[in-house]
């Protein structure tokens, strides 16, 4: 049915989308780039002028370049190995023959539709704070201290609090590729005398090999950008101690108003999200194959 | 693959089930509860589940002290309008990539998507920068484009995986029988791909009023949204909880709402076509 001129057509209709995303990638990244490049501090307006490489060289000289590059990665890797393994045990739990899983479903949907800010408040304020934080009152229930989550664990606290953002979304894409798989298979299996753990093994795990690849994928393309979070809870503190890529950009960006640091940061980190998605695609993409 | 069990394990599954499901809800209920509570009431130790006097003077303050009907209706018209101008551009893109599909369609594709995984805050002040030359800071239309931007390659992508579902056979007997482009769109096509349509067109709603970035960045007053109402009520100092809870509470439940009542062709939605 392709035609040349239902190609050309064809071509026409996709056209719109590939020039608006290119001008919304190219436009800013080549600014980003300009800038990485300059002298560009607000405090000091009169001194401008190409700086080479000296932008870069301060993220690699600094210390905290290197934890913020740990954290960012930490961030990403923990809350895609909780919500993936949460995310198939609740799936496999949620699955079985329960009453009111209507209604079940509605609650365990309901972080994902928390934004970042009040899901960050919640958990900073009602739960996590030292004083009048649920966790603390639990805390001194049992005659323990509180714990000071955001002061001495604060990249765990934000995990946590990412964690269960994110957490609906795996299990309700997982739970669907679950109840797609035929009973008839596993009741064969089980018959033949295979354990629910080899069931598990060998049966409804290769079933959702696309749905975790798509998980990891999708959840991968916000979490690296995570950014409100932080703002919210920790500021990046105590010190530099929950302090993100994008995090650290801002930092230069709003605080230190130094637009070149922040931009040639800006650049480290999308050369960072193509590693990531470099190494993603050569592991997962053949999943997504058919 | 929902299978029979017996009545004892049955009872087990189910209070373990709804167990968890309670747990990951609670922080949203106990947010809700708090904001009825009286402040003392709210920070009391220890914790009071049910207050004794409910109250709903938050809510009043929160709604005399902000204009709260503005930020709803910025977060309407910024997550609705960006959405509707993403299907616009999208559908096109996506039923041509399905149905006349190239040796680089795939490429394409995750090009596009690639593009979501440039971190905001690396593109923040050149953004900036550009709306503020093109005069769209602080313009709901300006959030509009950027937020269709934003969800462009996730808009295509989903409504790719859907139209590729629809048997191109069918479309060629309509050819057959005559049919225009136009008639194969609207009587044929479109019919079809509606839940797919309805479904990205829902998702992206609620990715629309969620977004928290680029609405803070680009906005101060006039176009600000409920992600911008909500920043502003900042670290309450003790005596603000119950406060804070309704102003979140009043940011959340609208989405919250649409959310659930459309929770299937949602869950459709979440898994991106990809998953059956």
């Amino acid at each position: 049915m392709s035609t040349q001129s239902s190609r050309l057509a064809a071509r026409m209709m996709v056209a719109p989308s590939v020039v608006l995303l290119l001008i919304w990638m190219i436009v800013p990244l080549a600014m980003t780039l300009y800038y990485s490049f300059r002298f560009y501090r607000l405090l000091s307006p009169d001194r401008t002028g190409w700086t080479g490489f000296t932008n870069y060289l301060w993220f690699f000289n600094s210390p905290d370049f290197w934890l913020a590059l740990w954290n960012t990665l930490a961030l990403v890797g923990g809350v895609l190995v909780i919500t993936v393994t949460l995310g198939i045990l609740i799936a496999l739990l949620i699955d079985q023959p329960v009453k009111g899983q209507g209604l079940l479903r509605i609650l365990v949907i309901a972080p994902f539709f928390v934004m970042p800010p009040v899901a960050a408040s919640i958990w900073e304020n009602l739960f996590m704070h030292p004083q009048n934080g649920l966790f603390a009152a639990v805390a001194r229930g049992f005659g323990a201290q509180p714990i000071l989550f955001l002061e001495q664990y604060p990249m765990l606290s934000v995990i946590g609090i990412v964690s269960w953002e994110w957490l609906p979304f795996a299990t309700l894409i997982l739970l669907t590729a679950l109840q797609s798989l035929s009973s008839e298979q596993l009741e064969a299996a089980e018959m033949d005398g295979a354990s629910a753990f080899s069931r598990f093994r060998y049966i409804i795990l290769p079933h959702m090999t696309r749905a975790i690849t798509v998980v990891i994928l999708i959840q991968t393309i916000f979490l690296l950008g995570i950014f409100g979070e932080i703002f919210t809870t920790t500021q990046g503190g105590p010190g530099s101690a929950s302090t993100t890529l994008p995090y650290m950009i801002f930092k230069q960006a709003i605080a230190a108003k130094d637009i070149g640091r922040a931009a040639a940061g800006g650049i480290i980190a999308v050369i960072l999200a193509n590693i990531v998605a470099y190494f993603l695609m050569r592991g997962l993409g053949r999943n997504l194959e058919n | 693959m929902a299978r029979a069990l017996s009545p004892r394990r049955q009872l087990i599954t189910t209070i373990a089930a709804w167990s968890v499901a309670l747990l990951i809800f609670f922080p949203v209920l106990w947010m809700i509860l708090t904001s009825f509570k009286t402040e003392p009431s709210a920070v009391a130790m220890p914790p009071e589940f049910l207050s004794a006097d409910w109250t709903l003077e938050n809510y009043a303050e929160v709604w005399a002290r902000s204009d709260y009907p503005r930020f709803f209706w910025n977060s309407v018209v910024i997550s609705v309008g960006s959405t509707l101008l993403g299907l616009v551009v999208a559908v096109p893109a996506a039923w041509a990539m399905a149905f006349v599909p190239g040796r680089r369609t795939k490429d394409l594709l995750m090009w596009m998507l690639s593009t979501k995984m440039m971190p905001a805050v690396a593109v923040m002040i050149p953004l900036y920068l550009l709306f503020q030359r093109l005069g769209l800071i602080d313009t709901k239309f300006g959030l509009v484009i950027a937020l269709m931007l934003m969800n462009l390659p996730i808009i295509v992508w989903m409504l790719y995986t859907y139209f590729k579902e629809i048997p191109g056979e069918i479309l060629e007997a309509a050819r057959m029988d005559g049919a225009s482009l136009w008639n194969e769109i609207v009587h044929v096509l479109t019919p079809m791909a509606l839940p797919g349509i309805a479904s990205t067109m829902l998702l992206n709603i609620i990715l629309a009023w969620n977004e928290a970035f680029w609405t803070i960045v680009l906005t101060t007053t006039k176009a600000a949204p409920l992600s911008a109402f909500i920043a502003s009520f900042s670290a309450p100092q003790g005596l603000f909880y119950a406060k804070l809870s309704a102003a979140s509470a009043m940011a959340i439940l609208p989405i919250l709402i649409l959310g659930w009542f459309s929770q299937k062709q949602l869950v459709r939605g979440l898994t991106f076509g990809a998953v059956k």
